[in-house]
């Protein structure tokens, strides 16, 4: 599925992967997480090679998958129920209280999922792939599902957890505005066999705001973007 | 709250009152149709025999139960967990489930001899234990990648993902088939006691009303198989209440 794919991430940095859909997006996800193990090839994290699961990773999918029987403060420790060393239950309240009140959803620590809107889900989606503070996060589409405004509250979201905690990330997206708003770097993906197609540093502010989302810069790297989405595409095409 | 048991109550009372009309306008006698003022009487008359034989019926059916969750729990956890045994184990689970059990009452019968209460239990069991195995099995087989993925990207062993998410993910559907499966185990427990000769229980004693032609008897253990069938319900509805309570969506 993917095949002669190099892509490299810095440390502290965000990478937007996009590519037409079906291109093996998300089954890098889960070489990156150790999941699945390539059948050629390496993949290394901090300097060191992955070879299953570790627990220096954080997840987050288009799907919130909190669980139902839960509240949502023991949704977000749950993570610190399985990753060594394990921490007194004060301190694991005390840390997801901070992740709550960071995303907006002080108050709702005590409700179930069922409770929450979409978007409130999410964000606590968001709060448990980071309670561990995983030195790499991995999003496929956690923001797919959601609709306009909703997505674009938590992309800001997302650069206020960034500020506030540094881990590095790897988001998968069929969105170009959301790659270019949230992304270091924005990785173009072939079809299938899924190649490093191109790259584009984006070179934004850093405190940028979503008006800039607006600006005849950013409209232009969008439209470059797109043109190599069609690229990838026509390839696939092309291949079959 | 007044509602709840206002509601179910009255309904039971309107039903007997049908019953009743049903009796006195077709004029029908005892032996065709006991009517429910006939039953006081007959529940007063064999009150002590009606306590022992209940709570006989009780004790098995509850026993019976019990073996069909532990046993009927593993084996849904082996095809839930493995395609292979799936495979191998759903038609011969199907085919079991499809023999009317009152054939399996000789055959018990005849290699148990004698032993009435170990036979008794085991019809419970044998009678309920399939619908809890399919609801765990289908429930942890259909479990999404995605929440074994949260905790495997951890590296969470089998064990922990089993106990954090997929048993209480399946506590719904478990208790579903609870439900069934506790009806079920009276009846597996009814056809042993009332087919076996000399047999204990409830079901001995509407065989003795038959045989004594005391229809009034008869009925009136109808009614108590109907209460005891109600509170075992009940007693699994709050078992479910407590750990599965998370499933009731509120205001739906």
């Amino acid at each position: 599925m993917l095949d002669g794919l190099d892509v490299s991430v810095p440390t502290g940095t965000f990478a937007a992967v996009v590519g037409p859909s079906g291109c093996g997006k998300s089954t890098l996800t889960r070489l990156v997480a150790g999941l699945l193990k390539p059948d050629e090839g390496e993949v290394w994290l901090h300097g060191e090679r992955v070879k299953g699961p570790r627990k220096t990773v954080g997840m987050a999918f288009q799907n919130p998958v909190l669980l139902e029987w839960r509240t949502i403060l023991d949704n977000i420790i749950l993570p610190l129920e399985i990753v060594a060393p394990r921490m007194p239950r004060k301190d694991c309240v005390d840390r997801a209280m901070e992740l709550l009140e960071m995303v907006g959803l002080t108050g709702f620590e005590d409700k179930r999922p069922s409770e929450l809107s979409g978007g409130m889900r999410q964000r606590a989606s968001l709060c448990r792939s980071i309670v561990h503070k995983p030195d790499v996060l991995i999003m496929d589409e956690p923001f797919g599902a959601l609709d306009a405004f909703t997505r674009e509250d938590l992309w800001q979201t997302m650069r206020d957890l960034r500020r506030a905690e540094p881990f590095t990330a790897v988001l998968i997206t069929h969105d170009l505005r959301e790659s270019v708003y949230l992304g270091d770097q924005v990785i173009v993906l072939s079809g299938r066999p899924a190649r490093t197609q191109y790259v584009m540093d984006i070179d934004l502010p850093e405190d940028r705001a979503l008006d800039v989302l607006y600006t005849p810069p950013v409209a232009d790297m969008l439209h470059i973007l797109r043109e190599q989405i069609k690229i990838a595409q026509g390839r696939e095409e092309g291949g079959h | 709250m007044v509602r709840k048991i206002a509601v179910p109550i009255l309904a039971i009372v309107v039903f007997l009152g049908l019953w009743e009309a049903l009796v006195w306008v077709n004029d029908w006698p005892n032996y065709k149709m006991a009517s429910p003022s006939d039953l006081p009487p007959a529940f007063w008359k064999y009150k002590e025999l009606f306590l022992t034989m209940g709570w006989q019926t009780l004790w098995r059916t509850v026993a019976g139960l019990l073996l069909a969750v532990v046993f009927g729990t593993l084996l849904g956890m082996i095809i839930g967990f493995s395609r292979i045994a799936r495979d191998a184990l759903y038609p011969l689970l199907i085919g079991f489930n499809a023999i009317p059990k009152a054939t399996l009452v000789p055959v018990i019968s005849l290699i148990f001899i004698g032993q009435h209460d170990f036979n008794t239990v085991l019809m419970a069991f044998m009678i309920s234990f399939f619908p809890i195995a399919v609801s765990v099995g289908i429930g942890l087989s259909t479990l999404e990648p995605e929440y074994r993925d949260i905790l495997r990207a951890l590296g969470a062993s089998r064990m922990t993902i089993f106990l954090k998410i997929a048993l209480p993910k399946t506590l719904p559907e478990f208790f579903g088939a609870l439900k069934v499966a506790a009806t079920l185990a009276f009846i597996g427990t009814n056809l042993v006691e009332i087919v076996s000769p000399h047999g204990r229980g409830l079901g001995a004693l509407f065989k003795s009303g038959e045989t004594n032609g005391d229809y009034p008897l008869m009925f009136a253990v109808l009614i108590a198989l109907a209460l005891l069938g109600i509170i075992l319900y009940y007693a699994v509805v709050m078992l479910e209440r407590y750990f599965a309570g998370w499933a009731e969506r509120e205001n739906s």
